[in-house]
């Protein structure tokens, strides 16, 4: 029978086949870990890293980056768990393992929560008790603040919960030298402000999926046009505080030359999301294909943005 | 297991169960090895 959702009683979460419950696949228990999202987080975390001054032990590096990974997995794994409800009513999200009944609720709360405290176990062993810190600030920061508490109540869900994963580049360059200073604030404030326009981008062209079952994302509740407007305005400011390291003398012209050539595509992307063939109320008549293309951009954006920071640092 | 289920379904589940628990030595040897290396690094620091 069939778990009704005490969240979203619409909903209902698939109880898990009695014959195979608990015996899901790997690739499931790894599912739950969100790998599609940790990629860009891990690699941010390591180029916190690598950029700060002085020099780490390879292993411990390795430790810090594996931390880091695992507790961004693990926060993914308890997101899941607490979202079933939502996740069994949302196309695009049914067929995860816990709504689709393969692997208990319970389950992937306990995996959540071992691997959340086995990485902050792992970072204070292998780093300092501030990347522990910073990284179990992280995780709690992200089920309880963004997941419980803002992702369905306000449609500033994504700028304040985004500061979630704005922390790995922070807790990197914590790792390696055991402070914080202003570089790193920096790149916080970059994924802080970039968050905002990669998700709002996502949320224009799965806008039914989030409204069928009530999430406040900001095109439900302020509707296509303002959204497309916000997306803007948060583009400028990221592309603003993605000069900041080269015009404060943190990195060089290789980043310099970077930030700038990325930002000019990103505002590009933006403006055509912006100008996105509309009918009278916002809807888009291109199926959103800016924002689409504005939310795979994104994800390149950050990725080679940060890239270009290692790069400038090590030819530096 | 329900008495009622199939051989193909019950010898999936034994499988899947056997996939699992290797994984789970491998992660518990991994995690070990890991603690090991870090203790090493840790000792060759200055």
């Amino acid at each position: 029978m069939n778990e009704p959702s005490a969240l979203l009683p619409t909903a209902t979460v698939a109880a898990p086949d009695p014959g195979l419950a608990a015996e899901a696949s790997l690739r499931d228990w790894f599912t739950l870990l969100k790998p599609r999202v940790l990629t860009l987080v891990v690699f941010t975390g390591v180029v916190g890293l690598m950029v700060a001054p002085g020099h780490m032990h390879p292993v411990l590096a390795f430790a810090a980056t594996l931390a880091i990974t695992v507790a961004a997995g693990a926060a993914g794994a308890i997101n899941m768990w607490y979202d079933r409800d939502i996740d069994a009513a949302m196309r695009r999200t049914r067929h995860r393992p816990i709504p689709a009944g393969r692997i208990p609720p319970d389950a992937a709360l306990g995996y959540g929560v071992v691997l959340a405290l086995g990485s902050v176990v792992v970072m204070e062993l292998a780093a300092n008790t501030l990347s522990a810190a910073l990284l179990a600030a992280s995780i709690a920061f992200y089920v309880f603040v963004y997941t419980m508490w803002l992702k369905r109540r306000t449609p500033q869900n994504i700028v304040i919960g985004g500061a979630a994963g704005a922390f790995p580049p922070l807790i990197g360059w914590a790792a390696a030298t055991g402070s914080i200073s202003a570089l790193p604030l920096i790149l916080f404030g970059i994924v802080f402000l970039w968050t905002p326009p990669h998700f709002w981008a996502l949320a224009l062209w799965a806008n039914a999926d989030y409204e069928r079952v009530g999430v406040p994302m900001l095109p439900v509740v302020a509707g296509a046009r303002a959204t497309r407007r916000q997306i803007v305005v948060y583009t400028v400011l990221l592309v603003a505080a993605s000069l900041l390291p080269w015009a404060a003398g943190y990195a060089g012209a290789v980043y310099g030359l970077s930030a700038a050539a990325l930002g000019a595509g990103f505002l590009v992307s933006a403006w055509r999301v912006l100008t996105d063939r509309q009918d009278a109320v916002g809807r888009s008549l291109t199926k959103d294909a800016p924002a689409r293309a504005t939310f795979k951009y994104s994800i390149l954006y950050l990725f080679v943005l940060f890239a270009a920071l290692a790069v400038d640092k090590l030819a530096g | 297991m329900p008495p009622s289920m199939s051989r193909d379904k019950s010898q999936a589940i034994a499988r899947r169960r056997r996939i699992r628990n290797r994984a789970m030595l491998v992660a518990l040897l991994a995690l070990s090895a890991l603690f090991y290396a870090i203790t090493l690094a840790k000792m060759a620091r200055p």
